[in-house]
């Protein structure tokens, strides 16, 4: 079970509903609140970033709020940051779609998928794991995600990539290091194992809680 | 590569599941909410509500049914049925479904579709399109409205592919002459849909076993089959469909016992 106490900040951006990875944090433990202001981050464990579209509206409602740079300086400082959809795709430096400047907090780019049979790439596929990962625990390797989407990252640093997905391109569609965790699909979409790889999350983040992140130890 | 989708469709009036053939003789089935929860746990890849209230004052209700539905079932949520507007589409949306199907409201206004496009991203706007075989024209289908009671003269591949460049990320294809018949889905159509449109084509109308629901895949190249009747009355279950899917080289999602 979880620390009912972890409270995680779901970013509120005007990109997408927030509806479902609420009731699915609330139903996993946690306490989830919905911040649409820097204030609204104060006190947050995680700061989890959901979205669905592009990424230059996205950024500039996020600046225009005043969100962009607290979210970056407070996962810079140790909280932890869990990225869904665009949630993930801004967390790399630009984009090639309408040619945003991001987040920055991961090295790398976010293009648009190639060779893909369709676009957007819109239902379940698989997820085949790259790496072990205390996240995957229990979650058979290929297990079927939701995907609504048209743009994948390509990190710089391989060693970010914990699972991988094929649509024409295989791209990662799970990201992670330090106290950075980012899915390409959607958990609270994805049925069973949607919910057990949000668990994990949550679980590994209680656990990793305990320990000085690695960026501060690094400084 | 995308799985097909198995989606079991509840038809809900006045806040309740109902069932009947052609939405005549309804019986009630059942709370939306827990119904939908059990399908999730069946196996569906997708969850459908067609709300066929007529009164407007009962839509309250089923933004109320999306709320609840959305707090418990983790798989998408798509709803349909007399949405009217792009404020009427933020509501559902808002409440929790992940996709809104326009039918009769796209006919009437077309610009409407891209209106909801441009704001929530096509991935939303499903174009709901039932249609019926021309007696006078074999191979050909006209489009009908009013849950199938009001033909528009338009023409099937024609209307679709308007809605498609106008922006729908979908198509929700019904078969108004195969509807609860069980008698299997119309293949020709199906494949004369799917062979002219880019976008995800869903099949519906005359599930009735199986195999209907692997040939819509197989030779209708539909990206997702959708049935009501074959599931409520447990005649079937989603296991099986996807089974028969999987023995015939089908990519699909196993869950449960089945995976």
């Amino acid at each position: 079970m979880t620390d009912s106490s972890m409270r995680v900040a779901i970013v509120d951006y005007g990109a997408g509903n927030l509806v479902s990875i609420r009731n699915a944090l609330q139903l996993l433990g946690a306490t989830p609140v919905v911040a649409s202001t820097a204030d609204e981050l104060e006190g947050a464990d995680v700061i989890l970033v959901p979205g669905v579209g592009a990424s230059a509206p996205a950024m500039g409602r996020l600046r225009r709020q005043g969100l962009a740079d607290p979210i970056v300086e407070r996962v810079r400082a140790g909280t932890w940051y869990v990225g869904i959809c665009l949630g993930l795709q801004l967390l790399f430096e630009r984009s090639d779609e309408d040619d945003a400047e991001m987040f920055g907090l991961l090295r790398g780019d976010v293009v648009r998928i190639a060779d893909a049979p369709s676009l957007p790439h819109i239902g379940w596929n698989r997820v085949e794991r790259r790496q072990e990962h205390p996240l995957l625990e229990g979650i058979s390797d290929g297990f079927p995600a939701y995907f609504v989407h048209s743009y994948v990252p390509a990190p710089a640093d391989a060693a970010v990539v914990v699972a991988e997905t094929e649509h024409g391109a295989t791209f990662p569609s799970i990201v992670a290091i330090d106290r950075i965790i980012a899915f390409q699909f959607h958990p609270e979409r994805s049925g069973e194992d949607g919910l057990r790889l949000l668990a994990n999350t949550l679980g590994l983040i209680t656990a990793g809680s305990a320990t000085a992140p690695a960026a501060m130890v690094a400084d | 590569m995308l799985l097909r989708r198995v989606i079991p469709c509840l038809d809900v009036k006045n806040g309740r599941v109902v069932k009947g053939v052609r939405f005549e003789g309804l019986t009630d089935e059942g709370d939306p909410p827990e119904l939908a929860e059990r399908y999730a746990q069946a196996g569906a890849d997708e969850i459908c509500f067609l709300d066929i209230t007529a009164a407007p004052e009962g839509r309250g209700t089923l933004l109320d049914i999306v709320e609840r539905t959305a707090s418990r079932v983790f798989v998408p949520l798509t709803v349909g049925g007399g949405v009217r507007s792009a404020v009427e589409m933020r509501d559902v949306l808002r409440a929790g479904a992940d996709k809104v199907a326009i039918n009769t409201a796209a006919v009437d206004d077309p610009d409407l579709i891209t209106t909801c496009a441009r704001r929530f991203g096509s991935q939303c706007v499903v174009i709901s399109v039932d249609v019926r075989a021309r007696e006078d024209q074999p191979g050909a289908w006209e489009v009908v409205v009013q849950g199938g009671r009001k033909p528009t003269g338009l023409d099937a591949v024609e209307w679709i592919e308007r809605a498609v460049a106008l922006g729908a990320g979908e198509v929700l294809l019904t078969s108004i002459d195969r509807d609860g018949t069980r008698q299997g889905f119309d293949i020709e159509l199906l494949r004369t849909i799917t062979s002219r449109v880019s976008v995800p084509v869903i099949a519906s109308g005359g599930a009735g076993k199986p195999a209907d629901m692997t040939a819509a895949v197989t030779e209708g190249d539909a990206d997702a089959v959708l049935a009501a009747s074959i599931f409520h009355r447990d005649i079937h279950s989603i296991d099986a469909v996807k089974a028969d899917m999987a023995a015939a080289g089908v990519p699909v999602r196993l869950t449960g016992e089945a995976a």
